[in-house]
């Protein structure tokens, strides 16, 4: 009986260990590929080079403008997700009837589960058009729309993490600023979002992060032109969508096009794994305030 | 200071209003969305689009092929995931409470649930692909979902487990069971309601994802059912997305038909985790 039980625990505990497989798999083929490709593009160039153009005969390997054009989208959907998410939040938390709030979340769920391609399809054939109304010499591939429509992907995921930070905020707090005769919108905006900002900070760098590394809906709606722009109606190029660019071509496993993609891969682990952590940290930090 | 009052009163009462429209925004463009989508998408619905091979001319395309390869798909994830996915959370939850390495592998999986969808395409490339030489195959496919969808189920597993009370094992223990006779024939059981939820929307994730099967060079253009789980293969996202790459208008209606083919799987799925999240919630009052 005993013996079973060492064996059945080793077993499970053999399947939890693909996570760090995963992990240790990830970052040794980032490391080795990109390594061979950091032999023969200083990692100098790589981050002050502001044409990327490895497909062309004239060769630069600047990052720069595939992250410019990756914060560019997701700076525009947080943006636009953020005031919405945000009010949600407080509006679900100060203002809604209960009953209200549990019908509301598995809608802001299915929008959490339609698939980025589905919302890609949404970016370019309805946004675009729908915003060429407004701004007539917005191109066809634009920076733009994809922005936008990343901007209601992650709403629910702002709203509902914001909505945790303000809900942990101690009654004592909201009781006092009612009991000055505050209204709900002066208890919100004075008393309950200062006292959950790092929550809500939270929500947004985990947003970001969502929005930097979703590949889809900049891959169809975006375009594929690698430019340093900040201009919202211009093509530009992410460097998720550089990596299904390429992988969508012939390129020959080994060579330095191929290789490519993994540098790409290591300049978006870094940003997202930078994103995550700093919002690890300040959570860690926000817990520590109020326990 | 009556003025005042009132003003605040009506700043109050409008950002009510502003709330509801933004509570109500995501379920306009849900609607505005799916209006778009079957006005386009339901005439091209037919028995010939569902039976069709791919087609250079876009009246005579179909989606049988990415249609069955997103079913290989979703049954080798979940053979692959679920029971993977679960053994951690069971691990994680009932044994390795205390110790490092489970505090260790806790770490690994925040932080892997944050990883982008598309570098699990560039491990899967590196690993699947060429070193364990399964080529652009079904399994290769399905191997690269299984460890995207990982963390989402193992999640779900340990809030199962942790949401059952401490009395039910203690009970079973006092009874003479072992650790994993009680894991099995209690805790397991009364947490199945949460886990399947779990796993329902991990599948359902799963199968709309596109970007870590393109990298591994799942095919855009094969003209052969799959039979077995080393055949090259398509799925519906990606036929999606490689319709819409297309200029002619008819790859672009086809694109939306299949749209709501992927959609309905989709909500389908979603809608019976939903369903069977509030009757677990409802039936179990401990």
């Amino acid at each position: 009986m005993r013996i079973k039980e060492r064996i059945i625990e080793g077993i499970l505990m053999l399947c939890a260990a693909v996570s760090v497989l995963t992990t240790i798999g990830i970052l040794w083929v980032l490391i080795s590929e990109s390594s061979s490709f950091f032999s023969e593009v200083s990692v100098f160039d790589f981050l002050t080079d502001t044409q990327w153009t490895p497909l062309f005969a004239d060769k630069h390997f600047g990052i720069m403008p595939l992250v410019s054009g990756t914060l560019l989208t997701s700076f525009i959907a947080v943006l636009f997700a953020l005031p919405i998410g945000l009010t949600i939040a407080i509006y679900i938390n100060e203002y809604a009837p209960k009953s209200f709030r549990k019908s509301i979340k598995p809608i802001l769920e299915i929008l959490a589960a339609i698939p980025t391609v589905v919302y890609g399809y949404f970016a370019l054939m309805v946004i675009t058009p729908f915003l060429q109304n407004f701004f007539p010499t917005m191109a066809g591939f634009n920076a733009l729309s994809p922005g936008i429509v990343m901007g209601i992907m992650i709403i629910p995921m702002i709203s509902s993490l914001s909505e945790d930070a303000l809900y942990a905020v101690p009654k004592s707090l909201r009781e006092a600023s009612y009991g000055m005769g505050a209204t709900r919108l002066q208890t919100s905006f004075k008393v309950l979002v200062p006292a959950a900002s790092s929550g809500i900070i939270v929500s947004v760098i985990l947003a970001v992060s969502r929005a930097v590394g979703e590949t889809m809906i900049v891959a169809i709606a975006a375009g594929q032109q690698p430019r340093l722009t900040l201009n919202p109606f211009v093509p530009v190029e992410t460097i998720t969508t550089y990596i299904v660019q390429v992988s969508l071509g012939d390129v020959v496993q080994g060579s330095l096009e191929y290789q490519t993609i993994f540098a790409a891969g290591v300049a978006l682990f870094v940003l997202t794994f930078l994103l995550n952590n700093i919002s690890y940290f300040i959570k860690k930090k926000f817990q520590e305030k109020y326990e | 200071m009556n003025e005042h009052f009132s003003i605040n009163r009506v700043k109050d009462n409008a950002f009510k209003f502003f709330g509801i429209f933004c509570t109500l925004f995501g379920l306009i463009m849900l609607g505005v969305f799916l209006f778009s989508v079957l006005k386009e998408g339901l005439p091209r619905l037919n028995w010939q689009f569902f039976t069709s091979f791919p087609s250079r001319k876009p009246e005579e395309a179909g989606i049988l092929i990415c249609l069955l390869g997103t079913i290989w798909v979703m049954v080798l994830t979940s053979l692959i995931a679920i029971p993977l996915g679960v053994a951690s959370g069971i691990y994680l939850e009932e044994y390795g409470r205390k110790n490092k390495f489970a505090s260790f592998i806790e770490i690994n999986i925040t932080n892997l649930a944050g990883v982008p969808s598309i570098i699990y395409g560039l491990l899967a490339l590196e690993i699947f692909v060429r070193i364990f030489g399964l080529g652009k195959s079904l399994l290769s496919g399905s191997l690269t979902l299984s460890l995207l969808i990982l963390p989402i189920i193992i999640v779900a597993t340990r809030e199962a487990m942790k949401a059952v009370p401490k009395t039910i094992r203690e009970a079973s223990y006092a009874l003479g069971a072992t650790k994993w006779q009680t894991i099995w024939f209690q805790t397991l059981p009364a947490a199945a309601g949460g886990i399947i939820t779990g796993v329902i929307l991990a599948i359902s994730r799963a199968i709309g994802e596109t970007a870590p099967l393109i990298v591994i060079g799942a095919m855009l253009y094969i003209t052969t059912v799959p039979v077995s789980p080393m055949d090259d293969f398509s799925v519906l996202p990606i036929q999606i997305f490689n319709w819409l790459s297309r200029p002619q208008k008819g790859f672009i209606v086809n694109a939306t038909a299949a749209i709501i083919v992927l959609l309905a799987i989709t909500f389908i799925l979603n809608g019976i985790a939903i369903y069977l999240r509030n009757r677990w919630q409802k039936k179990v009052k401990w």
